[in-house]
């Protein structure tokens, strides 16, 4: 049973995983309960042998599969989601200080290119704010938790032996 | 200016700071004077209450009014500090929040600590963030001594003197007698307070133009006298290429300055897990957002209808624009509606101006306390709680913050601010990333990356034209500036984060791996957080 689980989270995790920007614009097509489904939660948990040290339990932790899991689905949101989003602000000011000429071209009325990328970067900020959420809520928290539980239990375990 | 609005404004501030002292004595009721309680508030906010403290602790009066007296009268160049105090918010969200909580307890130098030499990296990690919080401190101080000159209705010195002893004053009895818990309530109040007052102002300033932006643009633009180029960038940063790299380097410093500040970090340790710490910064990024967004409205509609000009005679920098927003927009000066939105406002600025002053003291007392006060005292010496360690320290902080207030009180605030940003972004940010995401970082290259920060960027401030050489510096008699940028980030950032670099390929002995796994698998997943 726990084997059967095990697979599908492995199998459903390698699908989702390969593009983060596609999996939260993909699932907001699907919805919840699906997202939610398709299963951040079963990864293989840590093995559990008899350890000693604070220390080496983190270590054992560290080098787990589904530690490495956790710390893969959240640098691969979090670095290139920053260095986009730092790439565009300095773009932004870097053309505000360098180009003023293109930046105050007028869109419509008294709007112009430069009102036009302010706002956008405002509507930036909050777009990836609501993706970061959604991620790390359906794919990173569950287990997140439960791995946890298991570093926890395996210290408890050391402080009473 | 008329006696009547200034009596509603005293009378209506004195009914914030008695609610305000009300719940201050009302939390220490319950005090138990343990250190958690003292600097985390006992860690059971929701994130929605922290949402509120977080938005509260960082919409200060140096946004309310720097910034929409900056866009009053420079225009489009005043909104680029509004984008910049926003899109910081991302890192915050994506690189630091989460992280934070998880790994540390109660001030930054915590988690760096968890895996580094304990005493060094505390000691410059609490020192970087003292640095940070009287540098900050010091703006909101110039906040409130100019909008009471405002209020007086003259440049009564002795007036703006009290009045930033006085809030000093404040501020420490919050913090010493409160902590964590009633500083937390006191923004929240706050922070309901500002949002109120902007969105009523915003409408208002809607109203007058039948919902028309374009036509409140387009007047704004004819009255500044500029023209079309009032709402394009350069009116303040485009002259010759110092101006614009010193545009550059104050875009730099706003963007990684956020996620350094002792005070907002402090924050995250309010809640009881990192899921509840990235919700409130959902919250914040929200409330922060649409708050910059209103300041955009208010700073062109204070153009439009006062005109550049008559802001820039109240206030050469422009911190009193919105006020006189208010009085125009409830009917100009002598009218009731005008009075009453006045003092509503001024009110509203106090408020803001109290709260971050005590959410910056206490996120300083805590680093002298828990930081340097812990690593520094000698082993045999009489031993003090770290907590009454850190209500004397609130009281010194408060000191030194009100005697740099006073000395300052010509700069504009939205301006010093940027500077205590320059500072955290040099010293603090660049530590904290290591740490966290580093596995070959050391000691050596965690205290370099501190000072390597720090120094040049205090140093560089002393030496700008901000401190001695232009008529509008700190000491315009004498001259001895060498560098050309008002803001040092473009040069102390790269340093911060090379000197790190350097300090760990040089180090001698080798990365702790056993505590770098420990911060890793702590900071992702929560195990072992307090």
């Amino acid at each position: 049973m726990e084997q059967v689980d095990r697979q599908e989270g492995r199998d459903a995790t390698a699908m989702a995983v390969d593009d983060p920007w596609y999996e939260a614009t993909a699932s907001g097509w699907s919805g919840e309960t699906a997202t939610g489904a398709s299963g951040d939660g079963r990864l293989d948990a840590v093995p559990r042998q008899r350890v000693h040290s604070a220390a080496e339990i983190y270590l054992e932790v560290q080098r787990s599969p589904a530690f490495q899991e956790v710390r893969r689905r959240y640098r691969r949101f979090v670095f290139p989601a920053t260095l986009a989003f730092l790439l565009w602000y300095l773009a932004y000011v870097v053309a505000a200080t360098a180009a003023p000429g293109l930046m105050a071209r007028p869109v419509a009325g008294a709007v112009n290119v430069a009102m036009i990328a302010g706002l956008g970067q405002f509507l930036t900020t909050f777009l990836l704010t609501w993706a970061y959420a959604r991620h790390a809520r359906l794919r990173r928290d569950r287990a997140a938790l439960e791995l946890r539980w298991d570093t926890q239990e395996m210290t408890r375990g050391m402080v009473q032996p | 200016m008329t006696g009547s609005h200034q009596t509603l404004a005293l009378v209506l501030f004195s009914v914030f700071v008695a609610v305000t002292l009300a719940i201050t004595t009302w939390v220490s009721r319950h005090r138990h004077g343990s250190a958690e309680e003292f600097y985390a508030g006992g860690r059971l906010f929701s994130p929605l209450e922290n949402g509120f403290a977080i938005a509260g602790d960082y919409m200060s009066a140096a946004s309310f009014l720097g910034i929409s007296g900056l866009i009053a009268l420079y225009g489009y160049d005043g909104m680029l500090y509004s984008v910049g105090f926003l899109v910081a918010w991302l890192v915050v969200l994506l690189l630091v929040a989460e992280l934070v909580r998880n790994c540390g307890r109660f001030t930054l130098a915590d988690v760096v600590a968890a895996r580094m030499a304990e005493r060094p990296v505390r000691i410059a990690a609490g020192t970087s963030s003292v640095a940070v919080s009287v540098l900050y401190l010091v703006a909101q101080m110039v906040g409130a001594g100019s909008l009471v000159a405002l209020l007086l209705g003259g440049s009564s010195e002795a007036a703006r003197s009290w009045t930033v002893i006085g809030v000093g004053a404040l501020m420490v009895i919050y913090v010493s007698l409160g902590g964590m818990r009633a500083t937390t309530w006191i923004q929240i109040v706050k922070a309901v307070l500002l949002m109120a007052g902007t969105i009523a102002l915003t409408v208002l300033v809607l109203l007058r133009f039948h919902g028309d932006v374009n036509s409140l643009l387009s007047t704004a633009a004819e009255r500044s006298g500029h023209g079309p180029g009032f709402l394009a960038p350069g009116l303040r940063y485009g002259g010759d290429w110092t101006a614009r790299l010193d545009f550059i380097s104050l875009g730099l410093a706003l963007v990684l300055g956020t996620a350094g500040l002792p005070h907002i970090l402090s924050r995250f340790y309010t809640v009881p897990t990192a899921r509840a710490a990235r919700r409130s910064v959902v919250w914040s990024i929200g409330l922060i957002g649409s708050f910059y967004l209103m300041t955009i409205v208010l700073g062109f509609g204070a153009a439009a209808l006062i005109g550049p000009d008559e802001v820039r005679a109240s206030n050469a920098s422009g911190n009193t624009a919105v006020p006189l927003l208010a009085l125009d927009l409830g009917g100009g000066a002598g009218s009731t509606g005008g009075t009453v939105l006045f003092a509503v406002v001024a009110a509203v600025a106090f408020a803001t101006i109290l709260a971050v002053v005590a959410g910056i003291t206490l996120a300083s007392s805590a680093s002298v306390a828990h930081d340097l006060y812990t690593s520094l005292r000698r082993p045999h010496a009489k031993q003090y709680s770290e907590v009454a360690v850190a209500r004397v320290a609130a009281a010194g902080i408060g000191a030194a913050a009100i005697g740099l207030g006073l000395l300052a009180r010509d700069l504009n605030v939205a301006f010093l601010v940027g500077l205590a940003f320059a500072v955290a972004a040099s010293a603090n940010l660049p530590v904290l990333l290591y740490s966290l995401f580093w596995r070959k970082f050391t000691t050596r290259g965690a205290v370099w990356s501190v000072y390597g920060g720090l120094i040049p960027a205090v140093l560089l401030v002393l030496v700008s034209p901000v401190v001695s050489g232009s008529p509008e510096s700190l000491f315009p008699g004498v001259d001895f500036h060498l560098f050309p940028l008002q803001n040092p980030g473009a040069v102390s950032i790269p340093l911060g984060f090379l000197a790190g670099w350097i300090g760990t390929v040089t180090s001698p002995e080798p990365p702790d791996e056993a505590r770098h796994a420990e911060t890793e698998v702590r900071s992702l997943t929560g195990a072992g957080a307090v």
